[in-house]
Order: C-alpha cells, then sequence, then structure tokens
C-alpha cells in the first residue's frame, strides 16, 4: 500500500487528554499518500479527537506522531494547520458572510489566486448561491461551501468529520465523487462517520474506534 | 503581518457592516444609556454638571464591553474557530486586524456618543472638539486592550460575564486618563500630561497583544 511512500500520518501510542479525561489512549496509526480512511465508532469513541489531533488543533499528552512531516510534540503546529483542510460538522465559516467572501477571505489567508474562486463554487454546485450568507444556506449547501473551502485550500490531508451529515442522496454521491477525484490526485483523506461508507467504488480502509483506542482496522 | 492584520480587520468590518449588530444594538444601547444618564442628572445639572466626560466614558466603557463580545463570538460559532486554526493566520496580524476593527467600531460609536453628550448631557461643543484627538487615543487603547482580554475570556461559557471582572481593572487607568483629558479640554487644563499616558498605554498594549494573541488564543 505504501510503495515506498513516506507515510503523510505516523502516530505511535499516541495519547491526548483534556481537562483530565482521556480522548485518545494509545493510538498506532499510519496513513499512506493518495488513500482513503474511514474512522467509524460509536459517539464518544474518540474519531473527533483523533481528527483533531491530526489537524494539529489538539496537543499530544504522550506518544509521539507526525502528520506531513511535522512532529506532533516540538513540530510548528500553526505550519502543519495550514497543509491540512478541515471540514468540522457544524460548518467552518462565518454566517454574515456571503460565499464569495468567505472563500475570498480563505483563499487571501493562503495565498491562493482569487480567480480560482468561482471555478470551485461551480464544481461544488454553488455558482446560483455564491453571493448569498451563509447563514441563509441549507444544510446541504453549506456543507458544499465547506467543500468549495477545501477545493482552494488544495490540501494534502483532507480530515472531514461527519462529512455525510445532512447531505441528501445527490450531495452523497457528489461528495463520493469528490473524494475519488481528490484521492486519485494523491491526496490523503480521512473521514469520521458513524457508518461505513455507502459507496463501495471508494474501496477505504476502515478504522473502527472505542474508548479512544483503534480496535480493529479492515481493508 | 501587516498583510494579515488588513485581511482580518477587513473581514470583521464587512460581518459587522452586514450583520447591523453595531447599527441596530451598540450603538442605540449606548444613546438609550446617555439619556438615562441625562435623565439621572436632571434638566437643572445636566449642562453645569462636571460630571459630563465621565459619563461619557462610562457610556463608552459599557459599549466597549458589548463590541469586545461581539468581536469575539464571530470567531467562536460552532466549526468557524477549528476552520480559521487551520488557515495558520499571524497571530499578531490576527491582533493587530482586531484591534483596528474594533477601534474603527468605537470610533464612530464614540461619536454618536459624542453628539449624544453634547445634546443630552449639555457638554460645550467647543470643548468637546478639543477633546476629539485624545479621545481616538483612549478608544484605540481601549480596543487593543479590549481585544487581549477578549482573546483570554473567550471560549467560556461565562466569557460574557469575565470580561468586565477582568478588564476593568487593566481599563480603569485608560478611562482615568481619558476622563480627565476630556475634561481639561473643557475647562482649559493641561492636557499634555494625560495625552502621554494614553499614548503609552496604546503602546503598551500593541507590544503585548503582538507578543501575547496567539498564546492567549490558544
Amino acid at each position: 500500500m505504501n510503495n515506498g511512500a513516506t507515510p503523510v500520518v505516523a502516530l505511535d501510542d499516541a495519547v491526548v487528554i483534556s481537562s483530565g479525561f482521556p480522548l485518545l489512549s494509545g493510538v498506532t496509526l499510519q496513513l499512506w499518500p493518495s488513500s482513503l480512511s474511514v474512522v467509524t465508532g460509536a459517539n464518544g469513541a474518540g474519531k473527533t479527537s483523533l481528527l483533531r489531533l491530526l489537524a494539529g488543533l489538539d496537543s499530544l499528552t504522550s506518544g509521539s506522531g507526525t502528520v506531513a512531516g511535522i512532529d506532533l510534540r516540538d513540530g510548528d503546529l500553526r505550519l502543519l494547520r495550514r497543509r491540512i483542510g478541515w471540514l468540522g460538522h457544524e460548518g467552518s465559516f462565518y454566517d454574515d458572510l456571503s460565499v464569495k467572501e468567505n472563500l475570498t477571505f480563505a483563499a487571501r489567508a493562503l495565498g491562493r489566486p482569487l480567480d480560482e474562486i468561482e471555478s470551485v463554487v461551480a464544481r461544488v454546485g454553488l455558482s446560483g448561491r455564491i453571493n448569498t450568507s451563509a447563514k441563509q444556506l441549507s444544510a446541504g449547501q453549506r456543507r458544499r461551501l465547506g467543500l468549495a473551502w477545501l477545493l482552494l485550500r488544495r490540501p494534502e490531508l483532507w480530515l472531514l468529520d461527519e462529512p455525510y451529515a445532512s447531505l441528501d442522496d445527490e450531495g452523497r454521491t457528489f461528495f463520493d465523487h469528490l473524494l475519488a477525484d481528490v484521492v486519485a490526485a494523491g491526496a490523503t483523506v480521512v473521514i469520521s462517520a458513524h457508518d461505513p461508507l455507502r459507496s463501495s467504488a471508494l474501496n477505504p480502509r476502515t478504522i473502527l474506534m472505542s474508548g479512544g483506542s483503534i480496535v480493529e482496522e479492515s481493508t | 503581518m501587516i498583510r494579515t492584520a488588513l485581511l482580518v480587520a477587513g473581514k470583521d468590518l464587512r460581518i459587522e457592516v452586514r450583520s447591523r449588530v453595531l447599527l441596530w444594538q451598540v450603538v442605540p444601547f449606548g444613546v438609550i444609556a446617555l439619556l438615562l444618564c441625562g435623565l439621572a442628572l436632571g434638566p437643572a445639572h445636566a449642562g453645569s454638571s462636571s460630571a459630563g466626560p465621565g459619563l461619557y466614558y462610562l457610556v463608552t466603557l459599557l459599549v466597549t464591553l458589548l463590541m469586545i463580545n461581539r468581536s469575539h463570538v464571530v470567531e467562536r460559532a460552532p466549526g468557524t474557530k477549528s476552520s480559521i486554526a487551520t488557515l495558520g493566520l499571524d497571530p499578531a496580524g490576527v491582533f493587530l486586524g482586531k484591534s483596528l476593527a474594533l477601534a474603527v467600531e468605537l470610533w464612530l460609536t464614540g461619536l454618536v456618543l459624542l453628539a449624544g453628550a453634547v445634546l443630552v448631557l449639555h457638554t460645550a461643543l467647543h470643548g468637546a472638539l478639543i477633546a476629539l484627538p485624545s479621545i481616538v487615543v483612549t478608544l484605540g487603547a481601549l480596543a487593543c486592550a479590549g481585544t487581549l482580554y477578549g482573546a483570554l475570556t473567550a471560549g467560556g461559557e461565562t466569557s460574557a460575564t469575565l470580561l468586565p471582572v477582568l478588564a476593568l481593572p487593566a481599563f480603569a487607568p485608560l478611562l482615568i486618563a481619558g476622563e480627565r483629558s476630556f475634561y481639561d479640554a473643557l475647562h482649559g487644563g493641561e492636557l499634555l500630561g494625560w495625552w502621554v499616558i494614553v499614548v503609552v498605554a496604546l503602546v503598551a498594549y500593541v507590544a503585548i497583544g503582538i507578543l501575547l494573541y496567539g498564546v492567549l488564543d490558544e
């Protein structure tokens, strides 16, 4: 699977404790470029905590790990955050700004060309809503805006927390096709989901979590 | 850092223009509070009282607390904080940008309240105009200090009530210096000493913010 490549994610006995509560308790994991992994498990299993650790949003308490070549213990987490794409299950943007204004802010912050915005918006099917404020979008459209935000960023590691929530069948199919494209382009994608992916075409690696630990992996 | 500051300031100001919270909620609150101050003094004392500058800054302080909370609430919406964190923005630039946006909002509100003080508290217009530069600097310093304390208290469930408790002691020297310079402007006193205090405070808060905002925000 690795074809001699360097893993994008390498965790060794990673432990994350927050306010005395263990969120992750000894996770060992390697993820390779151009791969899709689905982290499943019940509520509180540690799915979101794992994604947050990989995003550099939470710190390691013990153990070791690297993400995109950056050490999670003493590396530059701000640099790491710039290299990943995060889509939380709540939304990812400023409600009072329009679709275009949100994407313009992200593009300017990341030094991306502004002329890509319209094509990205068209790709996620929001061209007709480009000047609509984010708070006026439906839940599914907000998901698409989140995807546009990620497409604009072109991260090497995509971390998607419950991305299928609020998506209808058409949205899910669109999302599956998009994931297939970005994985084919070399990105590493990690999804957290309650259930295994519906699309068999994606052929993901499934990681089952419980109590902050990985209890089963299957390909 | 400057590029990030301008980006963040532009974003914050655009959000205020879109949401109109400042226009329809914060400014009317300040005007009503000023009106109540005038009523509390009574028509016989409003013009002759020396409390005008103090009441002006008291109302400005209440408005400032609302605006600091507002400035940080937009960043703490569920999901937004994590996503913005992944942009990897320079914390010093974010501090300067948020302070600049807050300062612009405070300057606009401060102008409206100054006009209100002239109308409601019968503060002398000529003295108010002389006091204007010191008000601008004082509100700028309040914006910088407020951005720092806003980052310190934001995120918790009690941030709205914790902010005044933590920030008021830090704001007190600024308010005293601002009030004194306003008073001296009205009564022909020496302004320079109070000016120096406010300018030094502004520089100190800018320097502290540039150095510490990243740590506080984390």
